[in-house]
């Protein structure tokens, strides 16, 4: 066991669980401020449920051997995830940093039906959808399934994290239908204090989420933590250009989703490609999830916070750029396109397809069949009041006055 | 006496405030409120997606003062909060049938 790996591990882990709140903040910022709470708590919940359930069984499904497609029971309740190795870390803090994958993957979704799905029905959603969904997809790429056996690279979680959320939330947004009014131009952020808080802790966070996926302290880890940096600062250079040429005017709301897209974009790339690449593909990435988002907005589709935009598009990107980036003389595991090796770019594309194909048609079922028992939505004259006092029986900003104990 | 309401730009608020006082007028109720008169509202830009924002931010302030000095309170209030351009804002005056101070429960006139 290495010492100075566990140390790494311990703070990596502790990086990618404050990301659900920070996520939290992003998404709750953009949100109206009667539906902010209940927006804040479709991420915060995550940790609970979502949390419990990975200890429980979504760990052995995601990292035991079992079959090419998913793994078994055998860690089920945690048996046998003690403090021996796993790697030069104690197994259980392998699982514990990637059961915080699993929470935020989950609460990502969640941007995409704010302020109008029925509170019972998500908690329900995310939790099959972790163990249904997200464990197997994690299964074929981590856990020695059969898209790790292809060959496919994803460094922290471009397809089983980003692509798999990205589905979801486009299945989900068209499943429980746009908000009242929508599209209007009262559905607009309350908060971009909150939006940009959330945006840097995202970045902050997200160096534990890339750079320990390295699972180790090592060289591979600093590759990872620099590209985690360059990445999305190349993005955010291209979006204002985007931002400025449409409009006139960079925007604080663009400068955020850049930041978001760009550390989406070099997930599946971070330990595999230069970083002079990395601002590269930082870059590129940002074209595909401007144009998506411009091409959302005008659209019926109403997914509220642009997460297939971001974290569909994004890691879609990423995932294909890595298979043109990847360089084997710094990441010692393959070449992409550009140093040689052009089938790489067909793993990847095949690795994002099965992710697609599967989040789509599973995400589709789960919401089906959980809408068979709750209504998906809140009911409407709710949805006009706020979420947040029905749903959760709690304002977020009280004004004073008004209120008196109950005898 | 009269409750004059004047709807003026928020940066306007202090000058105001300045002006009752050398008139010793010193108390005010004043809310933050969104309205427009002519003045046209500006671009707001969400994800690349823009927006006509009309209800523009202005400040009331209500002030309660006798007969005999209303029209002077007006003027200064008026000239304090002037600009020149299209959303200065109003002067509203109305009549006060009844003032009572919450401290003493006495009857102002």
């Amino acid at each position: 066991m290495n010492q100075a790996d566990t140390a790494w591990m311990l703070t990596s882990t502790a990086l990618v669980l404050l990301m659900t709140p920070a996520l939290a903040f992003f998404y709750g910022g953009l949100a109206r401020s009667k539906n902010v709470l209940n927006t804040m708590m479709m991420s915060f919940i995550s940790l609970g449920f979502v949390g419990v359930l990975w200890a429980v069984v979504g760990y052995s499904l995601a990292f035991t051997e079992g079959s090419n497609w998913v793994g078994g029971l055998s860690y089920a309740f945690l048996a046998g995830v003690g403090l021996e190795e796993n790697g030069t870390i104690p197994h259980m803090l392998f699982m514990a940093f990637q059961g915080t994958f699993c929470i935020i993957t989950a609460a990502l979704i969640s941007g995409a039906i704010v302020e109008r799905m029925r509170f019972s029905a998500y908690l329900a959603f995310i939790s099959l959808w972790a163990l249904v969904v997200y464990a197997p997809v994690a299964h074929w790429v981590w856990g020695g399934g059969w898209l790790a056996d292809l060959g496919a690279l994803d460094f922290a979680g471009g397809t089983v994290v980003h692509v798999n959320a990205g589905v979801a939330a486009l299945v989900a947004a068209l499943v429980v239908g746009k908000r009242q009014g929508y599209p209007s131009s009262s559905l607009l952020p309350h908060n971009v204090p909150f939006v940009l808080l959330g945006a840097g802790l995202l970045w902050f966070g997200w160096f534990g989420f890339n750079a320990g996926s390295a699972l180790a302290a090592n060289g591979i880890a600093s590759l990872a933590f620099v590209t985690t940096m360059l990445a999305p600062a190349g993005t955010l250079v291209v979006w204002s250009f985007l931002d400025m040429f449409r409009s006139g005017r960079p925007t604080a709301v663009g400068c955020a989703t850049a930041i978001v897209v760009g550390l989406v974009a070099v997930t599946p790339a971070a330990g595999f490609i230069s970083p002079m690449s990395a601002i590269l593909l930082g870059g590129i990435a940002a074209v595909p999830s401007y144009l998506i988002m411009t091409i959302r907005a005008k659209s019926s589709l109403d997914d509220s916070l642009d997460v297939v935009a971001a974290h569909g598009v994004g890691g879609a990107t990423g995932a294909l750029l890595t298979g043109v980036f990847a360089q084997q003389s710094l990441n010692g595991v393959a070449d992409g396109l550009l140093f040689g090796n052009p089938g790489q770019l067909v793993t990847q594309a095949t690795a994002v397809a099965a992710v697609i194909v599967y989040s789509g048609v599973m995400s589709f079922i789960l919401l089906k069949v959980i809408g068979l028992v709750i209504p998906l939505r809140a009911n409407a004259s709710d949805e006009s009041t706020g979420l947040d006092i029905t749903q959760h029986g709690e304002e977020a900003y009280l004004h004073v006055g008004g209120t008196s104990t109950r005898s | 006496m009269k409750l004059i309401k004047s709807i003026i730009r928020p940066n306007k608020v202090d000058d105001v405030k300045d002006a009752l006082a050398k008139l010793n007028i010193a108390g005010m109720t004043v809310t933050e409120v969104r309205g427009h008169g002519k003045q046209k509202g500006h671009t707001a830009i969400y994800r690349g997606k823009e927006y006509n924002v009309s209800l523009l931010p202005k400040m009331e302030i209500e002030v309660v003062v006798p007969d005999s000095i209303a029209d002077e309170a007006i003027k200064a209030i008026v000239e304090a909060a002037r600009t020149g351009e299209i959303g200065d804002g109003r002067v509203f005056v109305l009549p006060v049938l009844e003032s009572y101070r919450i401290r003493t429960g006495e009857q102002e006139s």
